[in-house]
């Protein structure tokens, strides 16, 4: 099959730069082919369907030429990814649907305080640099409870460390094909449960018959198609509006514009007081504890989660390891800091063009939403100006004019809508789709990875069965990818709702559970395997207790664990009247839907559920250093061992046999 | 420049590691926490020309650049370390 020679897999790392312009170009082309036919009268379905099919043709080829027989090629892509391109391709592991569909949206109904995430998405990969990823990368892991084993000993850390990874990233997972399903069934009109199978069809063809090696060559087409996608749009809106094609510069206007506008719609009466978030005032939404919560559990859940750790295995030295991190937030920085421009060019539009007009006058690119019930106006969807004005009639007293209060959007229609706020032809929209479903899938296939290759792996390589064969281990391996990818999209279906607090939770979990045992194995001799498995229990084992029964158990908690209501940032006051919630009926229900009065909405010291790791990680770290030093030291063997993990040359310390 | 592997070697690069290590978390603890819990005031000052307030500019850009470069100097200084104590892996 394809087990290249080292002559011509070197060829092929040289002629990276040349595949990758020309594939660059052709997607270019490609753009320009469905602008000129969009203008001889190409309906705009079928110039969608277009976009979706040839991207998502074009990783599947890319998938099924990069299949490997090889153990090494499957789990770490033969460990030469230049670090310029395992940047690109982290880059694409990393930014997902919530990135791309939903990090601007957060940005615009928050304002300032959506600044948390973006803070928190980023920062972490000073972390990932510093403290863990490049000694990972010379320990010569195939996966993170690879390293867990190995420095503390045995299949009880393994385990320990295999459960930590399958419930963050079947967390995130499941909220990446929701994101697939989503996008795939607003452009394409499919249904969502059937689009949401079909976007595993295409994860799966990534993914499979490759391992690594294929993920690592699709996510950076991936990466290509997302970030030309986000740019587009505002960088042509802000060489409309401020005649310079830097969105990240000229979006300064568009806040100071904002805030005048606040201003001016205080004073006129179109805004009240109680309802305005002004765009650049603090801790409105988010208190500072959780203001900062959030910043310090999603920097830290970087540093933890698996998917991520793994993509630094792939380079050929721990030299371009470090270098590739920096590479990685270069390239992620670039969507990053362009996302508040599309918060603050989609406010603007709204707070000028709809807010303050007459209802007969509104712009009509809402309407396609209001359609889809993601606008609303006057509590209805606004899908023509008849219904806006009957909705609105009904409220008395009503000035005629559309307020503040009357409108209501949903927070992924900010990027998805951005094309058609900016006048733009319907292929730009069909762009932004195509870069959204890269966004999700290239995640999705990061993340199925990781489980399924510690699965099969570490538990049925490393603990069921050390002898088998080559061939038998990478069919364990592939079975496994389409059972959990199945599992994954059958919870996807389901719609478990909101998709940035899922994908907080993971990070959350990653952090409780990963980070005191990766820090402490690698930076303190001293800890012990006793410490690190209590340690692990205790921190993942607290934060997910805090998560399931303040979203899963209110009733519970505030019954028998003492916890009291969230307050609202801005009054200070309960979120919940716990004395009236605890006096329903429903009040210790389990499993509730979002619904219930109390879900989510409680918690110990004000602090929010997605902030768990808040509470797990210093345990974690505790309760290493407490049991390490009541236990024996470790044997000099060992330590030795972290010596070599500490010196970028020489032989990785594990050896795997291939 | 290539040193022995004595155990002299090893601890001084550990400590000069450590260091590093140190410095650059103090650098993030400062543009990650410290500055934007001082976005009030910040948000003051408004940049010239570009029109956007210091804290929230700082939240939404200034901060992420600094990660960036950060990483590539960090990247450097540790390959100097390790160079300088011949633990640097063969280019």
């Amino acid at each position: 099959m394809a087990t290249n020679t080292s002559g011509a897999s070197s060829d092929f790392i040289r002629n990276l730069g040349r595949m990758y312009g020309t594939y660059t170009g052709g997607f270019l082309a490609f753009i320009v082919l469905l602008a000129i036919m969009e203008m001889v009268g190409v309906p705009n379905k079928i110039l969608g369907y277009l976009f979706v099919f040839f991207t998502l043709a074009v990783y599947a080829i890319i998938g099924v030429m990069t299949r490997t027989a090889e153990i090494s090629e499957y789990y770490v892509a033969g460990r030469r990814v230049p670090a310029f391109y395992n940047g690109m391709a982290t880059g694409a592991d990393w930014m997902s649907a919530a990135s791309f569909v939903g990090m601007a949206g957060t940005l615009f109904l928050l304002g300032y305080d959506g600044l948390a995430w973006v803070l928190g998405w980023t920062g972490g990969y000073v972390l990932v640099s510093v403290l863990i990823g490049p000694y990972l990368r010379k320990f010569g892991a195939y996966t993170v409870p690879d390293f867990m084993a190995f420095r503390f000993g045995g299949n009880v850390a393994r385990m320990v460390a295999v459960i930590v990874l399958v419930a963050c990233s079947f967390t995130y997972v499941t909220a990446q094909i929701f994101g697939t399903g989503i996008i795939a069934s607003r452009f394409l009109g499919m249904q969502f449960e059937l689009a949401v199978f079909a976007g595993l069809v295409g994860i799966l063809l990534c993914a499979m018959l490759g391992g690594m090696r294929a993920v690592t060559w699709t996510q950076i087409a991936q990466y290509i198609v997302l970030i030309i996608a986000y740019l587009t749009p505002i960088i042509i809106l802000s060489t409309k509006n401020y005649g310079i094609p830097i969105p990240e510069l000229t979006y300064g206007k568009a806040i100071a514009a904002i805030t005048a506008r606040e201003q001016e719609m205080l004073a006129t009466g179109l805004a009240t007081a109680a309802g305005l978030k002004p765009h650049t005032q603090p801790f409105i939404n988010y208190s500072p504890l959780n203001f900062f919560g959030i910043i310090l559990c999603m920097m830290v859940g970087t540093a933890s989660l698996p998917h991520i750790l793994m993509r630094y295995f792939t380079t050929p030295s721990v030299r371009e390891a470090r270098q590739s991190v920096a590479w990685s937030l270069f390239f992620i920085f670039l969507l990053y800091f362009s996302a508040p421009a599309y918060a603050a060019f989609s406010k603007l539009e709204v707070y000028t063009n709809i807010i303050g007009r007459d209802l007969t006058a509104v712009r009509p690119w809402m309407f396609a939403w209001g359609e889809l019930g993601l606008i609303q106006v006057c509590g209805k969807p606004a899908a023509s100006i008849d219904a806006i004005v009957a909705a609105c009639k009904a409220i008395a007293g009503h000035p005629g004019v559309v307020r503040l209060q009357d409108f209501v959007i949903n927070t992924d229609v900010i990027v998805l809508s951005t094309p058609e706020i900016a006048g733009l032809p319907y292929v730009i929209s069909g762009l932004v789709a195509a870069g959204g479903l890269a966004a999700a899938l290239s995640t999705a296939d990061g993340l199925l990875l990781a489980i399924a290759n510690a699965l099969s792996h570490d538990i049925y390589y490393k603990m069921i069965d050390p002898n088998a064969a080559t061939i038998r281990r990478l069919t364990v391996a592939r079975v496994l990818l389409v059972i959990v990818a199945v599992g994954a999209a059958a919870t996807a279906a389901t719609r478990p709702s909101d998709i940035l607090a899922m994908v907080g939770w993971a990070f959350s979990l990653a952090m409780a559970g990963n980070f005191p045992a990766l820090v402490m194995g690698i930076w303190w001799k001293r800890a012990t395997t006793k410490g690190a498995i209590a340690g692990m229990i205790a921190g993942f084992g607290l934060c997910i207790f805090y998560l399931v029964c303040t979203r899963y158990f209110p009733g519970v908690g505030v019954k028998y664990f003492g916890m009291t209501s969230l307050l609202n940032a801005t009054t200070g006051l309960p979120l919940v009247d716990i004395k009236a919630a605890m006096a329903l009926p429903n009040a210790m229900e389990s499993w509730p839907t979002l619904a219930h009065p109390m879900a989510n909405k409680v918690g110990w010291f004000n602090l929010n559920n997605i902030n768990c790791g808040l509470l797990g990680a210093p345990l974690g770290f505790l309760v290493i250093y407490v049991v390490s030093l009541m236990d024996k030291e470790p044997s000099a063997e060992m330590q030795a061992y972290v010596d070599e993990i500490r010196k970028p040359r020489g032989r990785t310390v594990l050896e795997e046999r291939t | 420049m290539t040193r022995p592997d004595s155990k002299e070697n090893q601890e001084e690069h550990w400590s000069k590691t450590t260091r590093l290590m140190f410095t650059h978390l103090g650098v993030w603890i400062f543009f990650g926490y410290v500055i934007h819990m001082f976005v009030v005031p910040l948000n003051k000052i408004v940049i010239p020309i570009l029109d956007f307030p210091l804290g929230f500019y700082m939240a939404a850009q200034g901060s992420l650049i600094v990660f960036v470069v950060m990483l590539f100097v960090f990247a450097r200084q540790q390959d100097e370390i390790d160079r300088e104590h011949g633990y640097a892996e063969e280019d």
